[in-house]
């Protein structure tokens, strides 16, 4: 794998960092006039979720991380791991509860989605920002409550509960934000 | 894409800019201190271990105008003031553009501290309203971090950074210490106040004299100003012995050894005038986009610059 100075890092950038791959999140320089110069950089562990900051001369240099985005299909789950298959090649992956997190709650059969492997293993997915999905439990719909109304916990098909608009009833297929877990309308059809 | 040609700052801000190169040029007229343009582009350049020139067929574009000027005193200038360019490579970001605006300033009879006296009321004289607090390096640095900066040893400067920043190198140097932990636990612990910071510890001497203070330790004649936590200026009571100065050169060139980086051969000019004979004097570097970033409340450089590194 390539090695990557501090001059190099933007936001984006895949490093090792203390054995854990790792993503640039962003790098600011801290230079005193005379003094030596510094990389202040925010980066995001990618088994962790975690966002931390580190400093480092400016110049030193970090091994890059083999990480990689790729779409890949949601076939099923067998309750320990979920399935995902490259499109193309048809090539099967395979991650447990630790890669697919709370983005299991989002993922439909079928349904692409964005794997992140690091060196050729998934290891974390990414549900779409958007996604639809139909409501299979919620209370009745009330009559005459509209946009004004309140709001109600609705169980979607994936297992999400989104807190939804009153009138809305079992059966009707919503739109949500995967990122907030906010409902954002009915679907278009 | 649209091709993105709009200038990095708002034309007001601009405006703001021209009015401030002009309050500047007034403030030291009235003074009798004369303005010099000396070259940008010179046959030398300055051997600090941490500046680093750009070049131009085998010249350099001039970090700061201060071998030039010290020239000129040397030559009986008297009072003398620059305000321009500079260039410095490997600085861009939020607070750094490769090529920037400097205003830098001499004065022969001056130390360091009638010289920041001077620099205050050039800040009172943009109508700042801003509290000023003047304060050593030592009791800066000790009431955020606990630690002597003169005194402490390169093993408490690791484990402090260690502990709060989570930084682990080996290294010994002191200097290297203090730049880290300054501008990462001192710096931002600075609130919009002006602080005028004197007496730097003497491994960060730079140019300046150094003497012994009340406390029985060597100090630098050094002082900076930090206003809304960014630094702005940087002043000596510059050293005038030349032998001292040859053996500066070759300690800065011992260090750029030791980091790998290239040797800087002395400007063999600059050690004639002051072989010659430099006048006492002190003198002081401004950042004039980060005094205009501060004056205007911004955050980064590119919003007070015309056009920045990233614009061009």
């Amino acid at each position: 794998m390539a090695t990557y100075s501090t001059n190099e890092f933007k936001g984006g950038l895949k490093v090792m960092l203390d054995g854990d791959p790792c993503s640039v999140v962003e790098c600011e320089m801290v230079k005193p006039g005379k003094g030596q110069a510094f990389a202040r950089v925010r980066l995001k562990n990618l088994k962790s979720g975690r966002v931390w900051e580190r400093t480092f001369k400016s110049g030193e240099q970090l091994e890059g991380a083999d990480v990689m985005d790729m779409d890949m299909q949601y076939l099923y789950t067998d309750g320990e791991y979920w399935h995902f298959m490259e499109p193309q090649s048809f090539e099967q992956h395979q991650g447990d509860a630790t890669v697919v997190g709370d983005t299991a709650k989002w993922l439909r059969e079928q349904d692409i989605v964005m794997v992140t492997l690091y060196n050729g293993a998934p290891l974390a997915v990414t549900a779409p920002n958007h996604v639809e999905l139909e409501i299979v439990e919620t209370d009745p719909g009330l009559k005459g409550d509209t946009a004004q109304g309140g709001t109600k916990p609705a169980t979607l098909s994936t297992g999400a509960v989104v807190k939804v608009p009153l009138f809305l009833c079992t059966g009707e297929v919503v739109r949500v934000d995967t990122r907030t877990g906010e409902y954002l309308g009915r679907a278009s059809k | 894409m649209p091709c993105d040609w709009q200038p990095s700052a708002s034309i007001v801000h601009l405006q703001q800019r021209a009015k401030l190169m002009s309050q500047l040029r007034t403030f030291f007229s009235e003074r009798g201190v004369w303005e010099v343009d000396t070259p940008v582009l010179g046959a030398a350049s300055v051997s600090d271990p941490h500046i680093e020139a750009l070049s131009v067929a085998e010249h350099y574009l001039q970090t700061s105008p201060e071998y030039f000027m010290k020239r000129l005193l040397a030559a009986g200038s008297g009072a003398i003031y620059y305000l321009g360019k500079a260039f410095r490579r490997d600085e861009a970001g939020a607070r750094h553009n490769p090529e920037f605006t400097m205003l830098e300033w001499y004065r022969p009879k001056f130390d360091d501290h009638r010289l920041i006296d001077e620099l205050v009321e050039l800040i009172r004289y943009l109508k700042v309203a801003a509290a000023i607090t003047k304060i050593s390096y030592g009791e800066l640095f000790e009431r955020h971090t606990g630690l002597n900066p003169h005194t402490a040893s390169a093993a408490q400067f690791r484990q402090l950074a260690a502990e709060k920043l989570d930084v682990n190198w080996p290294d010994d140097s002191i200097s290297l210490w203090l730049d880290l932990l300054f501008s990462h636990l001192v710096e931002p612990q600075l609130n919009d106040a002006i602080y005028l910071v004197y007496d730097y510890p003497a491994c960060q001497k730079a140019l300046a004299k150094t003497s012994v203070n009340a406390e029985g330790v060597e100090v630098a004649h050094r002082f900076e100003m930090f206003w809304q936590g960014i630094e702005v200026a940087n002043g000596y009571w510059e050293l005038t012995d030349a032998a001292e100065q040859r053996k500066r050169f070759n300690a800065d060139n011992q260090t750029r050894c030791e980091l790998s980086k290239p040797i800087i051969a002395p400007d063999e000019k600059f050690l004639a005038a002051l072989d010659a004979g430099l006048p006492e004097c002190a003198g002081v570097a401004l950042g004039v986009d980060r005094l205009l970033m501060c004056l205007l409340e911004q955050r980064t450089i590119s919003s007070v610059l015309p056009f920045s590194y990233m614009q061009l």
